[in-house]
């Protein structure tokens, strides 16, 4: 019997040594180890053998057994790491083949930056209220310190519906509306489409978009104007924009200013893009013109508050290097997917 | 406003570079746009004078020329020059020298002959006989003013002012003048400004030179003031005058009107001159015109006036249109001996209206519009009159007749340093903010300011400060930030647009920005009916062209020229985005409604009907809005009347969607299939909702169950996927359709449309016999509905 075992296992240890895959092996375990594997059969003679003999052939019967499953077990590991490796080797590709994409539509570069801003003043706590485009003549001139006959009016070339009635040609508007519905203190940004008679050509369109910014509280400074437009600046332009004001006129604004952003190509020696100024103005600003803030009924003996004005189109132009406005309003596709 | 350094220096002395001076001046309120000098473009070019000339030996018209230029040797050149002799200065261009537009001098051989340069015209220096009226236009510039040879031509002849271009705001009508800006400039450097009085020292009288003023329109004229000048000799003013105009950009002319333009630049005061005999009864009427009145201005053009309009007449016919120009008949010409200086003051919007109205905006006019001071018109006239008698012109009369009826009170304003420096931020002491008011005329005095009325911008506390502020410094002035935290976010309605934006790039839909005026032509390319409420848009009275001529009432054809204008350019497969406003006329003295739109179209090889709905569907399911109903549409003219959809939500529609007719398709040039999306963005916020709450994963096994169902054609599926809906109730989980056909064997007019449906219940494992009964009475709901269970 003992001889029958060993024979068993080296017929097994042969036999398991030329298995060439999982199939076969497993066969091997029935073949040997199952319920009528040959060790099995062998173990169901033990009844005939004696009891000093009984236990000694059974230790021997259970350690060819668990040889023979230890070494199924080693087969079976080296077989399957042997297929892995073959699989893994025929499945190569060509990782530099295109990606299956979806087609993601693309933002106006307009949405991209007035989105931007609009997150700089969120930051800044401004809220952000829109209205309405085509607008009275009081909100757009009268209430803002431009009557009529104004020479200010002329240089809006304005569209009008009617004599009262015409199309915003400045978020200004958005200032009155603002301080009549609210008390200070107010903090609002109004992004917006205004319009001008004016020609299409390279730099001018018809329809174009403001952001108007407005504050209005106890103790407002100039001061406080001019480090809340450096802050924003900053944020828009980076960090080592460098800007000055300037003393500029409007008439809802006193003191009134624009400011002017260093030219990033010449560093303020004067080039070609800055037309030789070396700056580059980006927004009209001021303090809240007292006849202002009393015609929406708030009493300029107690609250101070500033504005300001800025042109979208400009500010983009120059970030994404486009030099003609039109592009913006034309919405090609091979211009917007750029973006 | 150009400004000449040479003026400048007149009144308040300032060395500096052109540079330093610019930035200052834009600094302190005076935006510079540029500045320039006359002697930018010409280089290397001298005074030579004429030591002989000889004839050329093989050119009839050319003449050779030794010259002394002030070197070693006299320089030889040849010219075909014929006004010159020797002993003649001369404008010579030596080897290498700029002349006007760049035109470029070197040394070469004519017809055999060396020739070291060039002899130059009054032209190739880029100037006029105007501006030397002895020269002669077509020959050689022979230089009769005091001189070296060797001498830069440029200095000699008095081409080297500085001139700096001013961009002046509209409340400044005062810096449209060398007087103005010059007040500027000495406030900006701390300067000495001198202004002197003019002095009239020899007038005479005399009883026998009257003109007599009325002013009948008092209300557009405050101030008309007019002196008398007799023995006038009408020539050219001297080279200083004209130099000064020059750099100016103003064309010297005569001495009388040289004056007038002189005093305007100088004074920003307009100034007219008439000739005396021409004046009817010599009575200045100043009143508005006869309706129809006719005047031939001085540049010899009609203008028909009416009663809106101020003229100045004399007792037959008007002279002038008040502020803006001469008429012809008055003029000044070359035998006038005696003449009627005018300055006067005339009401900004009259002059504005008028002008405009004739079509003229002149020097004159367009400073009147800017509203001047009155207290203007005397300096200005004395002015004049200083100049008559600097230049020996003529006689002055000693007679002022001066009509005014402003007010002349100055206008006092509160100073409190501590007002303005509570309003600037800043700690400017009260002694520095008199002396900065002092400086640009503003007195203090017991706790006000006195404006000066050349100044009608100041008129408020916050004037006062920005005064304070532009000479202080704006950069000056240290920065901080409003005190105060504000927690600022979108607004729900602004966050629900963000979110449909990004849904839609992530559907593949890019976003664009139309103009929100069109053509009303565009409605007839989208079919709308004659009668169509939509047709009766906002109108623009004055717009850029018809074109662009109305506000619209739907973005559907802004969207449809897009696609259009991208289909020209061969982009094959688009799909386009925007939310934008459409403007709904209301009545004419009320604005209308503006209604934020979302609007979708598309083309190309992906597209049809179901894939612009399923883009919308995702839009609705992601914006938390369920209960919304769907019904076929027929109804609008430029959708393809079997392939359009309105979505309702309790029986108000909030958008349509669909398949764009093939004649509008046609009449845009577009591709013949264009699918668009337009859908209220307010309605879509308001029924948008944010309630999501978590529901356990299921514990209990599904149950799927696929029924196929054969009804007419006609039959809706929505219509069969609500009636599984209400018959399973709660343990319906899903229903999708997965399959519709029709065919022959199926027989006319019917179609087979397949079901699959998943049910679940939260609480137990559903039993056979429970879902052969929901089955049932599944099946026969149908059955009552018109679809029958396909065996």
């Amino acid at each position: 019997m003992k001889q029958q075992l060993e024979n068993i296992l080296a017929e097994a240890l042969l036999e398991i040594s030329r298995a060439l895959n999982k199939e076969d092996v497993e066969k091997l375990k029935v073949k040997y180890c199952g319920k009528k594997g040959k060790v099995t059969a062998i173990l169901k003679q033990m009844g005939k053998l004696s009891a000093e003999e009984r236990p000694v052939m059974g230790q021997l019967a259970n350690e060819v057994r668990s040889k023979i499953d230890n070494e199924i077990t080693e087969k079976i590991k080296k077989v399957k790491e042997e297929e892995l490796k073959l699989r893994l080797k025929n499945e190569k590709i060509d990782v530099t083949m295109p990606g299956k994409r979806n087609n993601l539509g693309h933002k106006h570069p307009l949405s991209i930056v007035l989105s931007e801003i609009e997150h700089i003043f969120l930051s800044m706590g401004f809220d952000i209220v829109e209205g309405p485009e085509v607008e009275y003549d009081y909100y757009n001139f009268e209430a803002l310190n431009i009557p009529k006959d104004h020479p200010a009016r002329d240089t809006q070339d304005t569209f009008y519906i009617n004599d009262n009635i015409l199309l915003r040609t400045q978020t200004s508007p958005m200032q009155i509306r603002t301080m009549e519905k609210r008390k200070p203190p107010i903090r609002i940004i109004s992004p917006g489409r205004v319009y001008r008679c004016d020609e299409v050509d390279a730099t001018h369109s018809p329809v174009f978009t403001q952001i108007e910014g407005l504050v209005v509280d106890k103790g407002i400074t100039f001061a406080d104007l001019k480090g809340t437009l450096e802050v924003f600046v900053k944020k828009l332009y980076g960090e080592d924009s460098v800007i000055r004001f300037r003393p500029h006129h409007f008439p809802f604004t006193e003191p009134s200013a624009e400011v002017d952003v260093q030219c990033f190509n010449c560093q303020g020696k004067g080039c070609r893009i800055c037309k030789g100024e070396g700056w580059m103005e980006i927004l009209g600003c001021g303090m809240v013109h007292p006849k202002v803030l009393k015609n929406c009924g708030i009493d300029p003996e107690v609250y101070s508050g500033f504005a300001l004005g800025m042109g979208l189109e400009r500010v983009v132009m120059r970030r994404y290097n486009i030099d003609d406005l039109r592009l913006f309003y034309e919405n090609d596709y091979r211009f917007l997917e750029q973006f | 406003m150009n400004l000449s350094k040479r003026w400048l220096d007149k009144f308040v002395k300032i060395d500096t570079s052109a540079k330093d001076f610019s930035e200052a001046m834009t600094m302190s309120g005076s935006k510079v746009e540029g500045f320039k000098y006359e002697n930018d473009e010409i280089k290397n070019v001298v005074v030579g004078q004429i030591l002989s000339l000889e004839k050329h030996p093989d050119a009839d018209k050319l003449q050779i020329c030794q010259i002394d230029v002030g070197k070693d040797k006299p320089l030889q050149i040849v010219t075909a020059a014929k006004n010159i002799k020797v002993e003649d200065k001369v404008p010579v261009a030596l080897d290498g020298a700029y002349l006007k537009n760049g035109q470029r001098i070197f040394n070469g051989k004519l017809r055999g002959v060396d020739s070291f340069g060039m002899l130059c015209s009054v032209a190739e220096l880029g100037l006029s006989t105007n501006d030397f009226p002895y020269a002669i236009e077509d020959g050689i510039f022979v230089i009769q003013e005091e001189c070296n040879v060797g001498d830069d031509v440029c200095k000699a002849i008095g081409l080297d002012d500085l001139c700096v271009e001013f961009e002046i705001t509209s409340n400044r009508p005062d810096c449209f003048s060398v007087i103005g800006l010059a007040r500027e400039a000495a406030a900006t450097y701390k300067k000495e400004f001198n202004l002197s009085k003019p002095q009239i020292k020899n007038a005479v009288a005399d009883e026998n030179l009257k003109v007599e003023v009325s002013v009948k329109a008092p209300d557009l004229c405050p101030c008309y003031c007019s002196r008398v000048v007799k023995d006038v000799k009408v020539e050219p003013s001297p080279r200083w005058l004209r130099e000064l105009l020059r750099t100016m950009g103003v064309r010297p002319i005569n001495n009388i009107v040289d004056i007038t333009n002189f005093v305007m630049l100088e004074y920003g005061q307009p100034m007219h001159a008439f000739d005396y005999n021409n004046i009817s009864g010599q009575h200045i009427i100043v009143r508005r015109a006869k309706n129809g009145e006719m005047i031939t201005t001085l540049d010899d053009t009609e203008h028909k006036l009416n009663e809106n309009q101020l003229v100045i007449a004399d007792e037959n016919k008007p002279i002038a249109i008040a502020g803006v120009m001469g008429g012809e008949f008055s003029s000044i010409n070359d035998n006038t001996n005696t003449i009627v200086f005018e300055s006067a003051n005339f009401k900004a919007s009259s002059v504005r209206k008028t002008a405009k109205a004739q079509g003229m905006r002149t020097d004159s006019s367009a400073l009147y519009e800017k509203g001047l001071d009155p207290n203007n018109c005397i300096p200005a006239l004395n002015r004049a009159c200083e100049l008559i008698e600097m230049l020996n012109a003529g006689t002055v009369i000693e007679r002022t007749v001066i009509c005014k009826s402003y007010n002349e009170n100055k206008l006092e304003i509160p100073f409190s340093p501590e007002f303005i420096n509570g309003f600037l931020g800043t700690e400017i002491t009260k002694d520095e903010m008199v002396e900065i008011l002092r400086r640009v005329d503003c007195e203090v005095k017991d706790d006000v300011v006195i404006v000066p009325t050349f100044r009608p911008d100041l008129e408020d506390k916050a004037d006062i400060a920005e005064e304070i502020a532009r000479f202080f410094g704006y950069d000056k002035i240290a920065s901080s930030l409003c005190k105060g935290v504000f927690a600022a976010n979108y607004t729900p309605y602004q966050s629900v647009k963000n979110s449909i934006a990004n849904l839609m790039i992530s559907a593949g839909y890019s976003d664009i920005v139309t103009y929100s005026f069109i053509s009303p032509k565009e409605y007839d390319k989208i079919l709308l009916d004659e009668n169509d409420k939509l047709r009766n848009s906002v109108r623009i009275q004055n717009p850029l062209g018809e074109d662009t001529s109305v506000m619209r009432s739907s973005v559907i054809p802004s969207m449809l020229s897009c696609l259009a204008r991208n289909y020209s350019s061969r982009n094959m497969n688009v799909r386009l985005y925007e939310i934008a406003k459409e403007y709904i006329k209301t009545t004419d003295d009320e604005l209308p409604d503006e209604n934020e739109r979302l609007v979708l179209g598309a083309y190309g090889e992906n597209e049809d009907f179901f894939a612009i709905k399923g883009v919308i569907e995702d839009v609705l399911d992601k914006l938390g809005i369920k209960d919304y109903d769907i019904k076929a549409d027929s109804s609008l003219n430029y959708m393809h009347p079997g392939r359009c959809a309105k979505f309702y939500v309790n029986d108000k529609q909030i958008g349509m969607l669909g398949e764009v007719h093939p004649i509008v398709c046609e009449n845009y040039n577009l591709p013949k299939r264009v699918y668009v999306a337009d859908f209220d963005t307010k309605a879509l916020y308001e029924l948008s909702k944010n309630d999501k709450v978590y529901k356990p994963l299921p514990k209990y096994p599904a149950v799927l169950r696929d029924i196929s169902l054969l009804c007419s054609v006609d039959v809706p599926v929505l219509t069969l996927q609500k009636i599984i809906v209400n018959s399973c109730g709660d343990i319906l989980e899903k229903v999708e359709l997965f399959d519709v056909y029709q065919s022959d064997q199926l027989g006319k007019d019917k179609k087979s449309v397949a079901f699959s449906i998943t049910l679940r219940s939260q609480n137990e494992t559903l039993k056979e016999n429970q879902i052969n009964d929901l089955m049932d009475k599944l099946i026969g709901n149908l059955k009552s509905a018109g679809a029958v269970l396909r065996s």
